[in-house]
């Protein structure tokens, strides 16, 4: 098959004219249904609109074609196609991604991975799931239960992402501190390169032979390969899980007292905080009853009933010394998710006081939290828009969530030239752009502030390494150079230019 | 916070080294100690030491990341972590007393506590390096989530220097239990692996399971009170703390009677509730049936064969010939790729040539 004419136009930036769009897309949707069946194929714009977007809603574009497929030979058959067309493939999970990864390119098929969505075998010796990557996250723990087994990562999304979402952004969630990121709770991925070939990153063993190309592919955004099997590590459900709720009177001590803890050598299972503007948000949506304060801090610990009890004394110690002006403990399964459901709802209790919120994700060494938090509220009073804070601060791990009208005109180009600037505080005192959501579309920009010319070229040879044409998700996770030469020359601080040795366009 | 003395940073020196290595197309044997000088494929080339690019350049107890150069003796890591009552979660082994952090983290070897705890690369949370062009780059950083760009950083672990010089990494450390204890339960093998499999179904706080000669010794570590009461669950005899930390040093630094022996030692990785493969020879099992010794005079292909259809892989670990396939060989279209892998850091080809695999 011969590559199509004018398609390798249709991926770059520059609008294509609908005219030839619709041949295209007439012609790829010929192509994908003679080798996948036509109900896999979707081609009317009405049928494409449902893809326009994932969880970063302010971008949106129909993607030239949706391919479902049902199955790895399925898969195979739709790389082929593109490959040999020369059309790029954005892979797509459930679309809760928050950064733009999975948004569609104009001239690209989307590849919905959805369908393939069984659990293939449940090893409850070896402790481990053989799941399709359309599979939900809750959806493993919830079929392993009756085995007193679950997967430990849990990302406030997991009703509705999938594991192959997961593993493509290393998702996070609330107990990674003591159970780790995605990555660490695979044991094998099965990949489909964009030669078709279909490799095993990993194994069922504890390691693999060569280099770890397993940790590779967690967090690369679909750029490097699709992912069609995931084997997940189960563990035992602790036996015992108690939190503790403290109230602060300001956000440096509650930070402080967080250290304290984990200085004092108990690993808590989940350590949050919220700020008061999340607090008032979250009291506004359900009848939790946090003290309205100005942080709230959740400490969760588990393990074994006396591991517990023991623990428990210890972090109510602590954080009484740290200045806590109340400190509240679960004492019944009932009121220890009663206590969390304020934290898991954050995110809509946030979205109900405000018309549409940005969420951030970066992430810092601890110490600096009381400062970073000075500093988002500076920069929120220079840019003219509230920010609320919830925090994964046992990981350092931030999301301001940033309040704004997109129908007002400019707010939404306030709220991201708001959002890139604490992106690039959090990198000012050594920390990262993203800790869970990824680079997508949304972080380009501050890619180029957190990485130097010679690590991006770094990246952009890794990613020839395994699709040299760039089919696969052309155009996210890793700004081009000549991307970051222009940015650059808008963005001067402290004097210092980012990429100074970049020719500037 | 350590700050070091400066003549102990010698990064740029390394660079100029790899420059002029990549210029003249000529091969580097990456070097710390050499306590690892037996593990993987013969070694070839010009030795770059790496030794003496020492020193912790950071570590905060309270934020649980340690930074420190690669050179740095694997056991200063662990005097400055003990001071504050933290280590390194993965159990290196060391296999010698100079045994350097980069070495380490290159041969990305993991101790007992790895099915509990994680591996080398689980901690890791990210380097500075350089490139086969003596370009030095900083991937992941000092923080515990971090997903900007690809992984760089736990992609080091265990590619045995044939990626990039490490020049720093940073590291997950983690506290020191309040509590250890081991107890023993006189098992054969076979039932040794049954018991495991119940085990670790269990929410005990477990932290190491390993069968030697009719033994099969579990450590618990957590809490006082945690650990008491999982011990009580467990029954089995209780082994005197000394002793318990004599066997677990001894596992992990391979210093037990049973790994003295002429034959060739093989590492069996396996899914942890794989049967006894019955291969001749004597066998000690590990990270709760995950990982088996075994001394063998066996062909490699029968114990290649046997491991692999078990779902698992096999390393020749020590003896036998070193110009040989060591590691597990890879399939044709995944050796194609680590090729590429390796071109894109190291386009000259010049770190630890055939270390790894023969033509990587
Ligand atoms: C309310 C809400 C709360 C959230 N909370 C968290 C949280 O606590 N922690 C956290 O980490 N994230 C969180 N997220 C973000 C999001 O849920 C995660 O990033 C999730 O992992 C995305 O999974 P998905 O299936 O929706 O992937 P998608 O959004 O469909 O895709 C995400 C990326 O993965 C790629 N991809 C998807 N599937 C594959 C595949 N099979 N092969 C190759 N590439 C693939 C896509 O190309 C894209 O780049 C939250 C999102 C929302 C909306």
């Amino acid at each position: 098959m011969t590559p199509l004419p004018g398609i390798r136009d249709a991926s770059k930036n520059r609008p294509p004219d609908a005219a030839s769009l619709n041949r295209l897309r007439a012609e790829v949707g010929e192509r994908l249904r003679a080798v996948i069946p036509a109900t896999g194929v979707l081609t009317e714009l009405e049928q494409l609109r449902p893809f326009e977007c994932d969880g970063l809603s302010a971008h949106r574009q129909p993607p030239l074609a949706v391919a479902m497929p049902a199955n790895v030979d399925q898969v195979q058959a739709v790389l082929k196609v593109c490959r040999e067309a020369g059309v790029p493939v954005v892979t797509r999970g459930a679309g809760t991604g928050l950064s733009g990864g999975a948004l569609p390119l104009a001239g690209g098929v989307l590849l919905n991975m959805s369908r393939m969505n069984d659990i293939i075998s449940i090893d409850q010796d070896n402790r481990l799931a053989r799941v399709q990557p359309g599979v939900r996250n809750l959806q493993i723990s919830e079929a392993v239960r009756h085995l007193g087994l679950y997967y430990a990562p849990d990302p406030s999304s997991q009703i509705a992402c999938s594991i192959g979402g997961n593993v493509a952004e290393n998702a996070g969630g609330v107990h990674c501190l003591k159970y780790g990121l995605t990555v660490h709770n695979v044991a094998a991925v099965d990949v489909v390169t964009i030669d078709g070939e279909r490799l095993t990153f990993g194994s069922e063993a504890f390691d693999a032979p060569g280099f770890d190309l397993l940790a590779l592919i967690h967090g690369s955004e679909g750029l490097l390969a699709v992912i069609v099997e995931v084997v997940v590590r189960l563990l035992p459900v602790p036996r015992h899980a108690q939190v503790v709720m403290a109230a602060f009177p300001d956000v440096g001590s509650a930070g402080h007292a967080v250290a304290r803890i984990i200085g004092s050598g108990i690993l808590p299972a989940g350590l949050e905080m919220m700020d008061h503007g999340c607090i008032l948000a979250v009291n506004d949506y359900l009848d939790v009853g946090y003290p309205e304060c100005e942080a709230v801090v959740l400490c969760e610990v588990d393990g074994t009933a006396e591991e517990v009890a023991d623990q428990l004394v210890q972090v109510r110690d602590v954080l009484l010394a740290g200045g806590a002006t109340e400190v509240r403990e679960s004492r019944s399964e009932a009121e220890r998710l009663a206590l969390w459901s304020g934290r898991k709802a954050a995110f809509p209790a946030v979205g109900r006081i405000a018309s549409d919120y940005y969420c951030m994700d970066g992430t810092i060494p601890r110490r600096h939290l009381a400062d970073v938090l000075a500093e988002i509220q500076r920069l929120a009073n220079t840019y003219g828009l509230r920010v609320v804070n919830v925090f994964h601060a046992g990981d350092g791990n931030m999301h301001p969530l940033i309040l704004y009208d997109a129908n007002l005109a400019g707010q939404t180009e306030t709220a991201e030239a708001l959002g890139a600037a604490i992106l690039e505080a959090c990198v000012a005192v050594g920390g990262t752009v993203t800790g869970e959501h990824g680079v997508g579309v949304e972080k380009l920009d501050t890619m180029c502030v957190q990485f130097s010319t010679i690590e991006l070229a770094q990246f952009h040879a890794l990613k020839a390494a395994f699709d040299p044409e760039a089919i696969l998700n052309p155009g996210k996770a890793v700004p081009t150079l000549a991307r970051c030469a222009e940015f650059g020359a808008m963005h001067v601080h402290g004097g210092r230019l980012p990429h100074p040795e970049l020719e500037r366009f | 916070m350590t700050r070091p003395a400066p003549e102990k940073d010698i990064a740029e020196a390394l660079a100029g080294e790899v420059e002029q290595a990549f210029r003249d197309r000529a091969a580097l044997c990456i070097r710390g100690s050499g306590s690892k000088d037996f593990l993987g494929r013969e070694p070839a080339g010009r030795k770059l030491d790496v030794s003496r690019h020492r020193g912790v350049i950071s570590y905060e107890p309270t934020e649980l990341v340690l930074t420190a150069r690669s050179g740095t003796r694997l056991s200063e890591i662990r005097d400055v972590l003990a001071d504050q009552g933290q280590m390194l979660a993965f159990e290196p082994p060391a296999f010698g007393d100079e045994a350097t952090l980069g070495g380490t983290i290159a041969a990305g070897l993991s101790g007992p506590r790895r099915p509990y705890a994680g591996s080398a690369r689980d901690f890791v949370l990210g380097v500075t390096m350089l490139n086969g062009q003596g370009e030095s780059g900083r991937f992941g950083g000092e923080v515990i989530k971090n997903v900007a760009g690809y992984d760089v950083s736990r992609l080091m672990a265990g590619a045995m220097g044939t990626l990039g010089v490490l020049l720093d990494v940073s590291l997950k450390v983690l506290p020191r239990p309040e509590a250890e204890r081991t107890r023993v339960f006189k098992l054969s093998a076979a039932a040794a692996l049954e018991k495991l499999t119940t085990l670790g179904r269990l929410p005990i706080p477990l932290s190491g399971a390993a069968w030697m000669e009719g033994r099969l010794y579990v450590r618990l570590s957590g809490s006082a009170s945690g650990v008491s009461a999982a011990e009580r669950e467990l029954i089995g005899e209780p082994l005197a703390e000394k002793e318990a930390a004599g066997f677990w040093t001894g596992l992990r630094e391979h210093r037990l009677d049973f790994f003295a022996d002429d034959r060739p030692l093989w590492r069996l990785g396996l899914p942890p509730a794989a049967p006894e493969l019955g291969l001749d020879g004597k066998g000690l099992i590990d990270w709760g049936g995950g990982q088996r010794w075994l001394f063998s005079a066996l062909p490699a292909e029968t114990i290649r064969d046997r491991a692999a259809a078990a779902g698992g892989h096999a390393t020749l670990f020590r003896g036998g010939d070193r110009r040989e396939a060591i590691f597990h060989p890879l399939s044709q279209a995944m050796l194609a790729l680590h090729q590429r892998v390796k071109a894109a850091l190291d386009p000259a080809g010049i770190f630890n040539p055939g270390r790894l695999y023969e033509g990587l």
